[in-house]
């Protein structure tokens, strides 16, 4: 059973926070893109042995395709990619973008989820991160969406932007929770370089929000969620149980999947794989019969065992002792003695008879634990 | 070799140094003078060819000392041999400078065609002049717009009260005046007058540690001969050793057959052992050697001392032999283990001022990547117990109670600056709040003036002399040298954190500074030291009374909770960076402490001239 990343890199508008790769949509060659994601596709998959389970599509803007490019993206995979009877099929959507005509495309392409790009309800908010939507563009699209047969539906929220406050936020997740989605995610903003923020942050002109409001609101969030029967199945995740990201877990798992498309990062037979990002490096290899791969890592044993702690950590479930001792032979509370003790010790870790995981304090300092598991292995 | 050729050999010598204010062209006037007796050819030219040190390159100053051998062609048709040692060009090293004249008849004096004369040149001056050194005065950058040499001439002539008359104008960098310094280097700096015949007298300005070859030590022939296969003797330790190699620096390691009396080269002796060589002692002859030893040298002793210690507590033995290395090339470096409560195990070292120390710390991290914790620097204190025993402390954890002190007794220092008479105010100020006694004023000329204050040297070892540079835009000179002990009310200000005494952060301060000070590096601390995952209290303490206190808040989130995609790799990077600065912090008691945090008592004067 596979899993499989595929990058769209174009957009209409770049939102002020983003570091993902991604270029201008205008002048670009997004037909011939489409043409070497397909032949990338080619040149990786087996179609005999790979059955998939959960394909995500996210960019970038997967949505600014108009409906004849996004008809090839989806015809390409369909014939490429041997879809499970049960498969979860995510499409990541800008709100306003979705036309009725490109939700019936998607729809009929076996398209079963949609992730919205929401990030706030305010629109003051949404133009000074650069998004070119408005809040009333989500409830036209959310309806559009149920419309068209999707009931799999999942918003974004952003978090700790520049001068949100605590209570711009709780308004932002109590609107959310009433549009009755089943699964929610909410992102605290790191800045990153080579973003507008960055730039500005730099010079000293982005108001940053303080740890003590973030964490408030971090803390708010998942209140308010469990209130809502959404649990929480991962930091930055709630879901209504059924509906948790499957996609998402392959790598909360350290379950591996394909990346395709430029700048996509993969996981296959033991190597953590990024292709190059740049549209002119990704496609020339790809027409020419060659992987686009910039940069390979063959993932060590104790490596494995590492991520699999700082990944599965990051569930609400936490790891399983059972599953982990099957996988390397090894118990972790054996392997990860110290590191597990100290984490009990602070109040961050938890375990039963078979989970290891994160108390709520732990949730909030994660980083803490996650830090304390990397590395071990060269001491 | 003859009697005769030795002498007539001899009287072809010329050893000298230059003298210069930073920034004056010292080092620009070395390379022409490299470049005109051809000792390198140009591909071998780097520019400032005698700062051979990366960090003495980055900061602009020089720090080792390097002597190196010239040929010069003079207008009289005969070849002279020179040795020109260089010196050291900040306050902190005037104990170098010092040892480096010894070695020479003469000096060159360079003085900026704008600037005019600086504090720090005229100390140096007046320690070649108390050397018996002929000065060679020279006005450097003439070819500037606003030189005034006539002007600058004067000066030397007043304030140093030299001949200038004959003093050469020049511009190292445009090569303007080069040859007639050389010139005037045969002219009127003497020859050596050492006798080749008489036991061997050679005195060690400085030495390094070659790994290979052992201790490299520098020296001045004054007395004898020495050569391959001697055996020789260290007078201070008595050392015996047989000497393996002997050469000059032409400025490459170049072997001789013999060194003079008069020669300025090396000598290598298979010798090992770190304190066997002692800089400033004289090397003789192992049999019928000197009775008496050259005098001059004086071990100059440190003025600010602090604690040194791994971050890594297993690195205790790594840092020992580092500061053993590094003594071997610093004579003024001292070093004892000490023990901390807070930080384990380390050492309490002694340095001539505080950039000495930042240089030293940084070589450590550097050239023998031991990540420090560096303590706030101190002085020594004299302390007169009530029972009338005195003490000395240089770790401000160590002063005793104040129940059992009569008093405490702080050095003072005659600090002398010169500034353009616009920053006299400025100055002045500055001198006040760091608890000076006003001693001395003067005009140099109608626009400069010399300042004179005695200032506790506590106060100057922190930062007084980037504050006087700020103070002044970086118009005032600063030289400084040690008077005595002067009794003060000292009192001893104990950091806790989470309710737990950090001995390492104890500094001593004037008591009517104290609550001040006290509310400053609280505040300071707060802002260094992260959060952690409980809340921290801050208190600064005299004896068992609170003064200042402040908070560290608990630390609320730390998880990453972006949408990073499938990119585990830089999520791992991400958390192997944060686990990386952890490491550079040390854990006290539960608190995990920043370096910087111990220099905060460092940082309190930002504070204090905002205000």
């Amino acid at each position: 059973m596979k899993s499989a990343y595929i990058h769209i890199p174009f957009c209409h508008h770049i939102c002020h926070y983003c570091d993902f790769n991604k270029v201008f949509m205008k002048g670009q060659p997004v037909d011939d893109y489409l043409d070497a994601l397909a032949n990338e596709m080619k040149l990786t998959v087996k179609p005999e042995q790979d059955v998939f389970k959960t394909i995500f599509v996210g960019g970038g803007t997967p949505t600014a395709l108009d409906e004849r490019q996004l008809s090839k993206l989806v015809e390409s995979i369909q014939e490429l990619l041997n879809f499970h009877q049960e498969i979860e099929y995510t499409f990541e959507a800008n709100p306003g973008d979705l036309s009725k005509e490109k939700l019936v495309i998607l729809r009929d392409a076996g398209v079963n989820r949609l992730s919205f790009g929401v990030q706030t309800f305010h629109d003051e908010l949404l133009k000074k991160i650069g998004r070119s939507h408005r809040a009333k563009d989500v409830f036209e699209s959310i309806e559009n969406a149920k419309a068209a047969g999707f009931d799999n539906i999942s918003i974004d929220l952003i978090y700790s932007l520049p001068s949100q406050t605590k209570e711009d936020f709780i308004d932002s997740i109590k609107t959310a929770l009433s549009l009755g989605l089943v699964h929610y995610s909410g992102y605290s903003l790191i800045i990153e370089p080579k973003t507008v923020f960055y730039n500005l942050m730099q010079k000293g002109k982005l108001p940053i929000t303080s740890e003590d409001t973030e964490a408030q609101m971090y803390d708010t969030l998942i209140d308010q969620m469990e209130k809502h029967g959404l649990h929480q199945y991962e930091i930055s995740n709630f879901a209504i149980p059924g509906y948790e990201s499957r996609h998402n877990l392959t790598y909360w798992n350290n379950e591996e999947y394909y990346g395709f498309g430029a700048g996509a990062h993969g996981y296959v037979q033991g190597l953590r794989r990024a292709n190059y990002g740049p549209l002119k490096k990704y496609m020339e290899p790809v027409n020419n019969g060659d992987l686009p791969i910039m940069s390979e890592h063959k993932v060590t044993r104790e490596e494995q065992m590492e991520e699999e702690m700082f990944l599965g950590l990051r569930k609400t479930k936490g790891v399983s002792i059972r599953h982990f001792a099957k996988k390397f032979g090894i118990n972790p509370t054996e392997f990860f003695a110290e590191q597990i003790k100290d984490g009990i010790r602070k109040g961050l870790l938890e375990t039963n008879s078979d989970q290891i995981f994160l108390t709520r304090q732990g949730r909030m300092l994660g980083n803490e634990v996650f830090q304390s598991f990397i590395g071990v292995s060269n001491h | 070799m003859s009697r005769e050729d030795r002498l007539n050999r001899q009287s072809k010598i010329r050893n000298f140094s230059i003298i210069a204010h930073i920034d004056h062209g010292k080092s620009t006037l070395a390379d022409r003078i490299l470049e005109k007796t051809n000792a390198l050819t140009a591909r071998e030219m780097k520019d400032q060819l005698l700062d051979s040190m990366d960090l003495e390159r980055e900061r602009g100053i020089t720090i080792k000392l390097n002597s190196v051998q010239l040929k010069y062609k003079a207008r009289n048709g005969e070849i002279y041999t020179f040795h020109l040692i260089d010196t050291p060009g900040h306050v902190d090293f005037t104990y170098e400078v010092s040892r480096s004249l010894a070695a020479c008849e003469g000096a060159v004096l360079v003085v900026d065609a704008a600037q005019g004369i600086e504090a720090q040149t005229l100390a140096n001056v007046y320690l070649a002049i108390d050397n018996n050194l002929e000065i060679v005065p020279v006005i450097n950058k003439i070819d500037l717009p606003n030189a005034d040499p006539e002007r600058v001439r004067n000066e030397i002539e007043e304030v140093i009260g030299l001949d200038a008359s004959e003093a050469v104008l020049a511009s190292a960098k445009a090569g303007i005046g080069i040859e007639e310094i050389l010139e005037q280097i045969v002219e009127k700096i003497p020859a050596p007058q050492g006798d080749p015949d008489a036991p061997l007298k050679a005195l060690i300005f400085d030495s390094l540690y070659d790994a290979y070859r052992g201790v490299v030590t520098y020296i001045r022939v004054v007395d004898g001969t020495v050569k391959v296969g001697d055996k020789i003797k260290m007078m201070a330790t008595g050392k015996e050793f047989e000497v393996t190699e002997v050469g000059v620096f032409t400025p490459k390691a170049t072997p001789v057959v013999e060194l003079n009396a008069g020669d300025v080269g090396f000598l290598t002796a298979a010798i090992k052992n770190v304190g066997d060589t002692t800089v400033g002692d004289t090397i003789t002859n192992a049999k019928n050697g000197a009775v008496e030893a050259l005098p001059g040298y004086r071990r100059l002793n440190p003025m600010v001392y602090c604690g040194l210690y791994p971050i890594d507590t297993a690195k205790f033995n790594d840092l020992r032999d580092a500061l053993e290395k590094l003594e071997l090339n610093d004579s003024a470096l001292q070093f004892e283990p000490e023990t901390s409560q807070a930080l384990g195990f380390g050492f309490r070292c002694g340095f001539l001022g505080l950039l000495h120390m930042e240089i030293i710390q940084e070589r450590i991290e550097r050239e023998f990547k031991i990540d420090l914790i560096t303590t706030a620097p101190s002085v020594i204190y004299d302390v007169i117990m009530t029972d009338g025993t005195e003490i000395k402390v240089d770790n401000p954890s160590n002063l005793p109670d104040p129940q059992k002190i009569n008093r405490v007794e702080e050095p003072y220092v005659k600090a002398t600056m010169m500034a353009p008479n616009d920053y006299v105010g400025a100055i002045m100020e500055l001198c006040q709040e760091k608890r000076g006694i006003f001693i001395d004023m003067q005009y140099m000329d109608e626009s400069r003036v010399n300042i004179v204050y005695e200032i506790p040297l506590s106060e100057i070892v922190y930062d007084f002399f980037d504050q006087l540079k700020s103070n002044t835009k970086g118009y005032a000179s600063f030289d400084y040298e040690l008077i005595g002990y002067k009794p003060s009310k000292l009192v001893k200000m104990d950091i806790l954190l989470n309710a737990e005494k950090v001995d390492a952060l104890s500094f001593i301060v004037h008591n009517d500074f104290a609550y001040e000070r006290g509310k400053i590096i609280v505040e300071k601390l707060k802002e260094l030291i992260p959060r952690q995952q409980f809340e921290v209290p801050i208190q600064a303490a005299i004896g068992q009374k609170i003064v200042a206190r402040s908070t560290i808040k608990a630390m609320r989130k730390n998880v990453l909770a972006k949408c990073y995609g499938g990119d585990i790799s830089r999520k791992r990077k991400l958390l192997e960076k944060q686990k990386e600065g952890k490491k550079r912090m040390k854990q006290v008691g539960s608190v995990e402490v920043p370096q910087e945090a111990f220099m905060a008592v460092l940082k309190m004067d930002d504070n204090h001239t905002k205000k």
